[in-house]
Formats: structure tokens, sequence, C-alpha cells
């Protein structure tokens, strides 16, 4: 209970007390303590009514508190933020939410795109340094290094907490747009756990979505991102089995998926494609929309999302790209022609990739190496669903 | 308020052309900043071949001519501004960006 209020609340707390303190550090510092009272404390007094409002009162009194005692020793940082606490009021839920400043903060396009994202997750989704890592296949230490560094910058340089002023904005959106969709992912194959989907996680990508939108509805690839993640979200319902083990998209029951979502989902496709400025987010709400359509998977228009996957290999010509390309060219010219495309891919650290491979050696009859791949996707599995899926799959030759 | 360099790192090769003309609108970005309050300070540097590098192992002293590093850019001169935070820092490196290009300008905030 209480860990699902820490991912819930997490990222409003340290952005509340961002503002307040004005340092990221601080923050962060002062809502996991808080956090650790509410672990001691809530099993006898039972979760408060507003169990983030009290967090954030606990955190930054705690944190006050700490501040005075640093600040007596002639801490000029702790005096700084002392200071800079007294002007700033504490409530939450304010006009604008704090959450799109700190994502704005730590978008900055001065620092590291792989920093932006990794700072983001960290700092509003709650997410641990090693799921970080793991969501972005690099070591751990990498990433830590990454952070660190990142959040010394934003306060040596003194990035702003705040949302960007008009000029700065189209910029500043495109890097907070793949950012949000990073979280979308990590949140629908969560890396590690026993449960396939975190939705508190989608839940959260999806929310800043409809932000980012609000805030700037002239901006396609935001309508696009929100339509792609509402798209993806509308299968969620059949995408798990009764106990827990993941259905994949042609065995799902379609009559579970949700209509509202594809409704609005492909709602907001078609007001992209009146605006015909196409971006790689709308070119993959756009597939998305395609198997929606699809009453049946027999029905499914492969050879329409094989063109927009062209479309999109052009716009962003990555090996994780041609990876799903692949898979649509194996609907249409078959699984042979897929593998070959797949071999010539540098993925060998993504089990997605092992996962394909071993789906296509298993239609052409080479079972052998078939189970070898599905072996090696396991292997770089740490979420339970996914790996029995795979280890159903492998055993099923 | 912090206080930041904008050091502007030119291409190592010939002085550009029309560099009168440059300096005219360089002046113009700098009297906006006196204007604005954030100008502190300001120097421009000497060609990079009237460099001296002076070191010590801890007894000697060795003294080479020539600029520190070599490289395809070299410190061309710099201007210290404050500002409230960086993206008003980088409006200002912005300014000089356009009139330089392709000059590249760091923006580097103070200690403390």
């Amino acid at each position: 209970m209480i860990e699902r209020v820490f991912t819930e609340e997490y990222g409003r707390c340290v952005a509340v007390l961002t503002r307040v303190f004005g340092d990221i550090d601080i923050a962060e510092e002062a809502v996991q303590d808080a956090f650790t009272v509410a672990v001691q404390k809530w099993p006898e007094t039972g979760i408060p009514p507003s169990p983030a409002g009290w967090l954030i009162t606990t955190a930054r009194n705690r944190a006050v508190d700490k501040l005075r005692r640093e600040a007596s020793r002639d801490d000029r940082h702790a005096q700084a933020a002392l200071l800079h606490a007294e002007d700033e009021p504490v409530e939450e839920g304010a006009v604008r939410d704090e959450r799109l400043r700190l994502i704005f903060t730590c978008c900055h396009p001065a620092l590291a795109p792989a920093a932006q994202v990794a700072l983001t997750l960290r700092l509003l989704g709650g997410l641990s340094t090693p799921e970080i890592a793991r969501a972005f296949l690099v070591p751990e230490a990498t990433m830590q290094q990454r952070i660190v560094r990142a959040k010394n910058k934003i306060r040596d340089a003194r990035i702003p907490y705040r949302v960007p002023y008009e000029a700065d904005l189209p910029s500043r959106l495109r890097a907070a747009l793949a950012v949000v969709y990073l979280v979308f992912n990590e949140g629908y194959t969560a890396s590690s756990g026993d449960q396939l989907v975190r939705e508190d996680l989608c839940a959260e990508a999806v929310r800043l979505g409809r932000l980012l939108v609000e805030l700037m509805p002239d901006e396609p690839e935001a309508v696009g991102l929100l339509a792609l993640m509402l798209l993806i979200s509308s299968r969620r319902p059949a995408r798990t089995a009764p106990d827990g083990s993941v259905v994949v998209l042609g065995e799902q029951d379609r009559t579970l998926w949700d209509r509202d979502l594809i409704v609005e989902g492909q709602g907001l496709v078609r007001r992209c494609l009146r605006r015909s400025q196409p971006g790689p987010y709308q070119v993959q709400a756009a597939i998305n929309a395609v198997h929606s359509d699809a009453r049946v998977a027999q029905d499914t228009d492969w050879a329409q999302i094989r063109t927009l996957y062209d479309h999109l290999l052009t716009l962003t010509p990555t090996p994780v790209v041609a990876l799903n390309r692949a898979v649509a060219v194996a609907e249409v010219d078959g699984p042979a022609v897929a593998l070959s495309l797949v071999d010539k891919l540098d993925l060998l650290r993504y089990q997605v990739f092992h996962a394909v491979r071993a789906d296509l050696l298993r239609r052409l009859g080479r079972t052998a190496e078939a189970r070898a791949a599905y072996d090696q996707a396991i292997g770089l599995t740490e979420n339970t669903a996914e790996r029995d899926l795979l280890a159903r799959r492998r055993d099923s030759l | 308020m912090t206080q930041y360099m904008l050091g502007i790192y030119h291409p190592d090769g010939p002085v550009p052309e029309r560099l009168a003309e440059i300096m005219a609108e360089l002046d113009v970005v700098n009297t906006e900043m006196r204007n604005a309050g954030a100008w502190v300070f300001a120097g421009g540097l000497a060609a990079t071949s009237s460099a001296t590098v002076v070191k010590s192992d801890g007894k000697d002293l060795m003294v080479t001519d020539g600029p520190f590093t070599e490289g395809k850019e070299h410190l061309g001169g710099f201007t210290v501004i404050q500002a409230a935070d960086l993206d008003e820092a980088m409006m200002w490196a912005g300014k000089y960006a356009r009139v330089l290009a392709p000059v590249s300008i760091e923006v580097r905030p103070f200690v403390g």
C-alpha cells in the first residue's frame, strides 16, 4: 500500500519540494525521509486522508529542521535553501501542475538527452537507478554517474525550474515528448517485477502527455504521442490472461479492448492527419490505429502497416524501428525475408530482438536455433510474466 | 544572480573578411547587455601565436612557445555576464552566436 502511494505520489512530492527549496537533492532527500517516516507510522495510524499532503508537509518540516542545523554551522548552501523556502507557499495542486515545471527542468537542452530521460524517470516516476539502467540497456554504474552529473549541472549552471518561455517551447517540447514516451514504455512492459504492466507509470505518462497537449495544442507530435499511448493502452485488458500470463497481439480477445480509448486515440490520429505534418509519434499512432481497426487478427492490414513502418524508418532510422518493421515484413513477405533483415541488426543486448528472431526461426522450422534464441531472450528478461511467455513458447517447440 | 563566462571559441585560420561588420554587430549586442545590466566584464585576446605556456614540475620552470592546447578551435575572447539563470545566459549566448556564426560560445557558470 505504502509502495503504491510512493509510485503515485513521489513525483508530485519531489516537484513541490524542488520549488520550495530550489534544490533537487534536498527535495529528493526530504521526500525519501518522509516516506521512511510513513513506513514506520502508517501501519499504526493508518494512511492519512491526503497521503501526498501529509508527505509534502512532513518532508518540508523535517528538511527545514535539518537545514536549520546545517545553516547554524555556516553551511551557505543550507542557508540559501532555507531562505528560498521562506518565500514559497507549500500548498500543492496549484493552478499549474508542478510536475510540468519539473519535466521541463529535467528535459533542458543543456543536459544530454540520455540524462534528461533518466532524470525524469528518477524524479517524476520515482524509479530506482537499476530500473532506469535496465530500461536503457546500460550498466548501473553508468546510469548512476549520468544522474549525479545531470543534477550537479542543474545546480551549478542554474538550470531554471519553470515552464520555458514561449519562444523556447517547441524545441523543449520535443525533448519532453521523448521522455514521456519512455516513461510509458517502462510502464507498459515493466523491466522487472512480477507484474507485466506498471499501470501507475503508464497513467503517469498519459497524464503528462495530456498536459503537454493542453499546453501546446498546435504541436502535432504532442497529439500524436498522446494518441499512441491511448491506442496501446486500449489493449491492456486483453494483454494479460486471468493467470497473469501474457497474451500476444495476434491472440488477444479483441472484444476486451477498451473502445473509449480506441475512439479517442483514432480521433486524435485523424486530427494529426488533417494537419499533415507527420512525425515519428504520429506515424506510430497511425500504425496502432490500423491494428485497432481489425476486429479479428486475420483482418489486419499488414501491407499498410509495413508502408507506415517504411515511413517511420526514414524519420527515425534506428535498429529498434528496423526490428519492428521486420515483424510487419514477416506478415507480408514471409519469415525468411524478415529473418535476413533481423540478422543484420546490432541489438544483442535487447531481449525483444532475440524473441523476434526466435519466433521467425520457429516459423521456418529451425527448431534448435529457435530454442537457443528463446533462451537468450529469457536470459535478458527480468519481468516474470514475459519470461513465462517466452518459456511457454520455447517449450511448445 | 549568477555570473557566467561566455567563452568565444574561434575556428583556427584566417580572420573573416567581414570582420569590421561583425565587430559593429557585436557592439550592438554588448550595448544591449550593458543597458540590461547583464554586462560585467569582457576581453578580447590576441592571436594564439602570441601565447606562451609556463609550467613547473615542482622545481624548475619550463617555458614553451604557443597555446596550451593545439586544437581546431581556440579561445578568442570572453564576456562575463550576470543572469538570473541558464536560460537567460543562453539568450545572450544565442545573440553572440548569431552575430559570430559559425563560432561556438561556451556558457559556463562561475563557482558560488
